[in-house]
């Protein structure tokens, strides 16, 4: 029953495709998948909306939107019906674009931005047997076609012949290609475990329960380690707070998406957030067991309630950071990249060798820990020689 | 599966598109984009090669191909570079006003 | 000449031609960047799935962003006042043309029309990785050498020098 439960949606599409004749078959079974992930991601990007003004608005201290409810009736949904409210204002408001712009660029900007990150949404393993792509090199696929998202960004801030949102394209841009790297490197660790690029392999060798905690890489020194820096790189790489100074509001004027409005807005808005649920999606297959329950006895659960919670509890982290950490600024942000996450990510691969080639036990905890907490220390206080932070001083108004 | 011959003179031509555009555009920048399409042309040529040989788990095709990806990016890192310091002294990049050694 | 193939060599060129004629430096770029994404969709038809992603990462997410940002700062995004091709240009065509007609003429009397290709070819990471370590690992540790050159003199080339 359980396992029934866990394969519900495989089962409902091999029941659809037999429907049709074998002519027809693959065709079907593909676009079933693509319609199957458009939607479900969409209806959560529609979720995520509103949990995101809901959340930062109780951090701020005010309620966020609660009145929206089902247009033309009484039903009251306590603000979850806001996302209806805003794309039927999206799609009604006038699209306009400067005369100076580069028409076809700026048209094609937003679609070149949402479809890279929905084509990364492909290989994420959302539940036993349910991941859309199989792909032998999965990882490097998601990585590959995520980059595609830069230029995209660029195409935006040049086309709109607007000097803040060139200004905004060019540090979106340096910002994006420098936490590239250190994402990357920080998956390398997992592949060199797991021996395998893709996703699901990953996975499947996290799934064990050995001792009183999970298999998860998450619970080992060199797996937290690269699981801290993904997450921050991948916080980056969306351009999100506290790395949003591209695109901030108090800065720059929305930076590179300043000159567009209604539904090309909501395109980039809804890349961005897909950008978030590939990111969290990713962490989760890598670092924290992917579909896997955290203990035997609730694999009751199906599979894929597990993937999806484990990716909101990502973006739950990412609306809690965003409303709570202030924003870095432009040479802070590269510094960061280059002379701590980088070496970090390096050192993270020494501790990942030696992990696979000590004997299993108590040495290789302490030695794997030693090796990755060291540099840490040492790094964190000589990067921080040059800031002289004093002690805080509260200044109240007379 | 398309025959050998359709992939070679799909690399054939993007080589002399590449070689056209290289001999003929003034910008050093699009000199340089189409010296980019030339190794691409290349590398597909090495690829359908492969493909096609008698002995595909050699991978002889692949590994080429993997370093000359990476030795092509490092030649656009050097030759952009270059370029960028080239502009910074003739305040130009037109390949035709860069004369200083002539005569 | 199947239908997928036919479709991505149509693209390739036409994104290539685009790279070639366009006035606009940045509408080069982005048209390149279409070629070379058109050669990955090629590289995936042939069955070297590594390859082609690894082109996509590399080329389109880095060697096409660089190349953007040398026409940003070499003040390459207004138009040109005078001509974009060099007063010789037919030359270069010619010279072009004259290649593609060799190139083309020698693979169609060459052994190439014969090939016949292999049923199904095997290219997993795993025998790349392999490949890479014991075959080629000479190569390997070169390149590495070449990229950290390379990077450390695209760097100091491109440094403003200090005023004096």
């Amino acid at each position: 029953m359980a396992d029934s439960l866990d394969q519900i949606f495989v089962l409902l599409k091999h029941w659809l495709v037999a429907l049709l004749p074998p002519a027809a078959q693959p065709l079907v079974a593909v676009v079933l998948s693509v319609v199957a992930i458009i939607s479900v991601f969409g209806a959560l990007f529609a979720i995520t909306t509103v949990f995101e003004r809901k959340g930062l608005a109780r951090i701020q201290n005010r309620y966020g939107p609660n009145r929206v409810g089902i247009p033309f009736t009484k039903i009251s949904l306590f603000g979850f019906g806001q996302p209806i409210a805003d794309g039927i204002k999206a799609l009604i408001k006038e699209d306009l674009v400067p005369r100076a712009a580069d028409q076809i660029v700026h048209y094609l900007a937003p679609i070149a931005m949402l479809v890279p990150l929905t084509l990364t949404l492909a290989v994420l393993p959302c539940g036993r047997n349910m991941t859309a792509l199989d792909l032998d090199a999965g990882l490097l696929y998601f990585f590959a076609v995520g980059a595609g998202a830069e230029l995209a960004v660029f195409m935006a801030g040049w086309s709109s012949r607007n000097k803040y949102s060139l200004f905004g394209a060019m540090r979106a841009i340096a910002q994006m290609i420098s936490y590239e790297v250190p994402l990357i490197l920080s998956t390398v660790a997992v592949v060199m475990i797991v021996g395998s690029l893709s996703p699901v392999k990953i996975v499947e060798a996290q799934a064990g329960y050995g001792g009183w905690l999970p298999d998860w890489f998450v619970f080992t020194p060199w797996g937290l380690a690269g699981f801290l820096i993904f997450i921050t790189a991948a916080t980056a790489e969306s351009n999100r707070s506290p790395f949003d100074l591209p695109e901030g509001e108090s800065e720059i004027v929305a930076g590179y998406f300043l000159e567009y409005s209604g539904f090309k807005f909501a395109i980039f808005f809804m890349a961005e957030y897909f950008g978030m649920f590939a990111a969290g999606g990713m962490a989760a297959t890598l670092f924290l067991g992917g579909y896997a329950a955290p203990a035997q006895w609730l694999n009751w659960i199906p599979s894929w309630v597990w993937f999806f919670a484990k990716t909101m509890g990502f973006i739950f982290f990412l609306i809690w950071i965003r409303g709570t950490l202030p924003r870095l600024r432009q040479d802070q942000l590269m510094n960061f990249a280059w002379k701590f996450m980088l070496p970090m990510a390096l050192i993270n691969i020494v501790a990942v060798a030696l992990w696979h080639f000590m004997t299993p036990g108590i040495p290789r905890w302490l030695v794997c820990s030693a090796v990755v907490v060291g540099p840490y220390l040492l790094m964190g206080h000589g990067l921080m020689q040059n800031q002289h932070v004093g002690k805080r001083v509260y200044r109240y108004a007379d | 599966m398309t025959p050998l011959v359709g992939y070679l003179l799909l690399s054939a031509m993007l080589f002399a598109i590449g070689l056209a555009g290289a001999l003929t555009r003034r910008n050093a920048i699009i000199v340089l984009i189409g010296i980019e399409l030339m190794l691409n042309a290349a590398n597909l040529n090495f690829i359908a090669f492969w493909r096609f040989s008698e002995h595909p788990e050699a991978l002889t095709g692949i590994m080429f191909v993997i370093f000359s990806i990476g030795v092509a990016a490092a030649e656009a890192a050097v030759g952009l570079a270059l370029i960028i310091a080239i502009y910074r002294h003739y305040k130009t990049s037109n390949v035709d006003e860069m004369d200083s050694l002539k005569g | 000449m199947t239908i997928p193939f036919a479709i991505i060599a149509v693209l390739t060129i036409a994104a290539a031609v685009g790279a070639m004629m366009l006035r606009n430096l940045v509408h080069c770029s982005l048209a390149l960047v279409v070629a070379f994404v058109g050669l990955a969709a090629a590289y995936l038809q042939l069955d070297a799935q590594f390859v082609g992603f690894a082109q996509v990462l590399v080329y389109v997410g880095a060697v096409a962003i660089l190349i953007v940002f040398a026409v940003l700062l070499t003040r390459g995004g207004e138009a040109p006042e005078k001509s974009v091709f060099s007063s010789s240009w037919i030359w270069g065509t010619l010279v072009a043309a004259g290649v593609f007609g060799m190139l083309a003429w020698t693979i169609n009397n060459s052994f190439a029309s014969q090939r016949e290709p292999a049923e199904k070819v095997e290219a997993t990471v795993k025998q790349i990785g392999d490949a890479l370590m014991t075959k080629f690992v000479l190569p390997l540790e070169v390149i590495g050498l070449l990229l950290t050159a390379a990077l450390i003199g695209a760097v100091i080339i491109a440094m403003k020098e200090e005023k004096k």
